[in-house]
């Protein structure tokens, strides 16, 4: 008992919030939250242990938020911490259903065999089963000059299916789904992060004592609502402009290119079961399936192109699909000597004997087009004392790679694994030395896939991980590559003026 | 002169590996006077005991009262505890977890078991084992040590409840104390009488019960790795006086806990990689190393 009134001792020093008291998250919050009250009555209801305590608080409940706390809800060691989901996007709360005939919203992601392992993991891959997503068994690479052109196709690596496109959105609701199917104490806070305070940093001094906070040594999270509520581990999902990472006065290093991107999604008249690629003289763009007689649009080009191709009118935009596909540019190619863009950079898979195919013709616009200019960003550090950083949040690279998801993802299930190794120890999960190990096992893994995706950058102005490339330059030397890859080196450096490459 | 060779070489040995050094302030900690023990502390005042026990080295524990402010500093001289927390902890949990028929599986295995860390200085240990469940006492020889202990376990709901005391196994003995688990890591290299001290935590023991041993080895290796912590630390720790003959070897540690009728069911070293800065477990006892022991559940007779 002693003990405790020390303890309120310092909170009422070091905060003395005299009115903290607020309604918790009754009014948004899906479930009453798990207070730290089971202690005895108070004395001072106004004091510390009114506001709730909770092992994590995930800030942003985006898809690499959403998969860090289904990762924990499904793991033994794991699934009794409590946890707080901090988001303002109302379909964490609003027990939405996304329907069959909603058209296919133009934000997609391919989804890589480890995320599609970690799903398995965790039971929220059947949840993507049941919606629409796709397949493909197909994928062919060309280049617009007509000099050559690559086909994959399953049968080739003994698979069933190249690669799977799903939706953003119905990834976010299968792990929501997931996680309300399971007992796990989670808390929903309809709201945004509007400040962190850090405990001092406890070097103890034995004599004065007040070297922490009033909940002991927890953060302590303010909401744009109003709530308040302290946690031992603060996860940073909240995105590429991270405000958790701003409060913690991480720096990051990034670069801008003078690239922009165009997503959307299009209708065919047949369905579609191959991914194709089409190089560009300004980069380039990317066919992807996505079910039924849809697919996604990814187009690099350069900003002003972006702008011009946003605005025009739809029919003029379908048009410049086509012609960008297929109708533009150059001639069909005749020899399969191209080995240029890969989009799915785990495929090592040689192309058959097939012949070249002319892609699906694009007849209508089934989304809005999205713009935004290609990027690279990353957090110098993941990981301070209770502090840790997931997904676009630590690093955002651009969309063209179809990566970016899935690297949070990785991080999300690297850190669920490094909790669950620090709750069988014992361990404070908010502890430094702890989450340390995320950090380098995920730094080291994300520097890598942003140095490539960056050397693609400058190699073909934009990537789609042509590994195969990216080998022979590094490994072949400048006598076996072909005139074809100088030409698309050219176009990348942005370079055309340089001898070598005319 | 040609141990001075030798010394040398050890030394620019564990000096081309520069991060030995991280290591080197645990060989520190346990580093002991060479004069015959106990000695009156430096500085007495530092330094509050409950008793006079057969197991204090007073000199011993006016070094552990000098540093108390910094048990919790991960960064400081207990670092290397910190390091190996996560490994040693593991092993505890593995064979604790057998022993007691525990689920490993579980958040909380050792929920209603209770441990007595011994020689708990700041709690680093006690306080995992609270988070695993146990209900925990820890107890220090220094006071210092203990407001220490307490002032940190409340900052955490889950560790709160520790009990902690400063007083000696002994004393505990002397209250018929008994433990399903009784603790002591890194602490009988700095007692005055380790088989007197083994005697202690196996009265504490209850029938059935267990007892965890961590120290360091009485080896070559672990001598030159000590050479490094004393040249390291020069300014603080005082050139020559290791008193290498009171460290133990696993064997003396069996044998010794076998008189107090403990068994010895499995040992494990740790070990350093200094390339990725963390403690495992491994087979490798000659520096540091960790002894699980379970007492008989019948009458505890002495063995031999
Ligand atoms: C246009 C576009 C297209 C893309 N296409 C692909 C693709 O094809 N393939 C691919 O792999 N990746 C793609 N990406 C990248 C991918 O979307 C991201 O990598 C992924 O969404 C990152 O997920 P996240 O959960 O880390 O962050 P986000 O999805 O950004 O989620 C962050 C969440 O945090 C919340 N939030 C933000 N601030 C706060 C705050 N202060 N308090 C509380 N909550 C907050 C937001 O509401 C949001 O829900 C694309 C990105 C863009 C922008
Ligand atoms: C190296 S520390 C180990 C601390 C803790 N067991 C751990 O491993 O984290 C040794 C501790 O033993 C304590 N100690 C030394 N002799 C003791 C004795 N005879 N009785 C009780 N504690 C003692 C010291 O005060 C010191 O805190």
């Amino acid at each position: 008992m002693n003990r405790f009134s020390v303890a309120r001792r310092i909170a009422s020093n070091i905060h003395g919030f005299r009115s903290v008291q607020r309604t918790l998250c009754s009014n948004t919050g899906v479930k009453i939250p798990d207070l730290v009250s089971e202690k005895e009555p108070l004395a001072e209801p106004e004091l510390a242990y009114d506001i709730p305590q909770y092992d994590i608080a995930i800030v942003g409940g985006g898809m690499v938020g959403m998969a860090l706390a289904c990762s924990l809800a499904t793991m033994p060691l794991t699934k009794q911490l409590s946890v707080a989901i901090i988001d303002s996007n109302p379909a964490l709360v609003n027990n939405f259903h996304i329907r069959k005939e909603d058209p296919p919203d133009p934000r997609v992601s391919t989804v890589t065999p480890a995320t599609i392992s970690f799903f398995k993991d965790m039971g929220a891959w059947e949840f993507v089963q049941q919606h629409c997503h796709a397949y493909f068994d197909k994928m062919q690479v060309w280049d617009y000059t007509g000099l050559g052109y690559t086909r994959y196709n399953a049968r080739d690596v003994d698979a069933d299916v190249l690669g799977c496109v799903v939706e953003n959105k119905v990834l976010h609701k299968s792990l929501l789904s997931c996680i309300q199917n399971s007992d796990f104490q989670k808390t929903i806070y309809s709201s945004r992060l509007s400040s962190i305070t850090f405990p001092v940093r406890s070097s103890m001094t034995s004599s004065s004592g007040t070297s922490s906070s009033a909940s002991g040594s927890s953060a302590r999270l303010e909401l744009d609502n109003g709530n308040i509520m302290y946690a031992k581990l603060v996860v940073g999902a909240d995105g590429s402009k991270s405000c958790v990472r701003e409060l913690a006065r991480i720096q990051t290093t990034g670069w801008k290119y003078s690239q922009s991107a165009i997503i959307c999604t299009v209708e065919h008249a047949v369905e579609n079961f191959c991914a194709w690629q089409r190089f560009l003289p300004n980069g380039p763009i990317a066919l992807l399936p996505i079910g039924e007689k849809f697919s996604n649009i990814v187009w690099s080009m350069d900003p002003k192109e972006s702008v011009d191709r946003n605005s025009m009118s739809e029919d003029d935009f379908v048009k410049a699909v086509n012609h960008a596909l297929d109708s533009g540019y150059g001639p069909h190619p005749q020899s399969k000597s191209f080995e240029g863009g890969n989009v799915f950079s785990w495929l090592k898979a040689d192309s058959t004997h097939e012949g070249f195919e002319v892609p699906p013709k694009v007849f209508k616009l089934a989304s809005q087009r999205l713009a935004f200019p290609l990027s690279l960003m990353h957090a110098n550090s993941y990981a301070s004392k209770r502090l840790v950083l997931i997904g676009d949040a630590a690093h955002t690279v651009h969309p063209l790679a179809g990566q970016g998801v899935n690297m949070g993802f990785a991080d999300a299930r690297c850190l669920s694994k490094v909790i669950a190794e620090g709750v069988a120890v014992g361990s404070d999960i908010g502890e430094v030395t702890l989450l340390k190990k995320y950090e380098s096992e995920r730094k080291a893994a994300n520097i890598t896939m942003m140095a490539i995706l960056d050397g693609f950058q400058k190699a073909y102005s934009v990537d789609f991980m042509p590994i195969n490339v990216l080998r022979a330059l590094a490994f072949n030397g400048a006598q076996y590559i072909s005139p074809l890859k100088r030409k698309i080196i050219s176009y990348a450096s942005g370079n055309k003026l340089l001898p070598l490459f005319t | 002169m040609a141990s001075k060779l030798v010394m040398n070489r050890l030394r620019s040995l564990y000096r081309d590996n520069n991060s030995i050094f991280s290591t080197s302030q645990n060989q520190a900690i346990k580093w002991r006077s060479c004069q015959p023990s106990p000695i009156n502390p430096p500085s007495p005042n530092n330094t509050s005991t409950t008793t006079s026990s057969s197991s204090v080295n007073e000199f011993e524990l006016a070094k552990f009262s000098a540093i108390a402010d910094t048990w919790w500093d991960a960064e400081g001289p207990f670092k290397p505890l910190h390091l190996m927390n996560p490994t040693r902890l593991a092993f505890i949990r593995s064979t604790l977890c057998r022993h007691f028929r525990k689920d490993p599986n579980c958040t909380r295995p050792f929920e209603g078991l209770k441990f007595v860390d011994v020689g708990c200085g700041g709690g680093i240990l006690s306080e995992p084992l609270a988070r695993m469940g146990a209900t925990v006492t820890g107890v220090d020889a220094v006071d210092k040590n203990i407001k220490i202990s307490r002032l940190h376990a409340d900052l955490d709901p889950q560790t709160s409840s520790i009990e902690y005391r400063c007083t000696t196994a002994e004393s505990l003995v002397e209250e018929q104390r008994q433990f399903d688990a009784v603790l002591a890591l890194e602490v009988i290299e700095h007692v005055a009488d380790p088989a007197g001290f083994c005697k202690s935590l196996s009265a504490l023991t209850i029938p059935g019960g267990a007892t965890v041993i961590s120290t360091i080895n009485r080896s070559m290796r672990a001598y030159a790795t000590a050479i490094v912590a004393a040249e390291y630390l020069l300014h603080w720790l005082p050139k020559g006086t290791h008193q290498w003959s009171s460290f133990l070897t696993p064997e003396e540690l069996v044998l010794i806990l076998r008189r107090a009728s403990i068994t010895v069911q499995e040992m494990a070293g740790f070990v350093y990689n200094p390339l990725t800065g963390r403690w495992s477990l491994s087979d490798d006892i000659s520096v540091n190393f960790i002894a699980f022991g379970t007492k008989p559940a019948n009458r505890d007779e002495p063995l031999d």
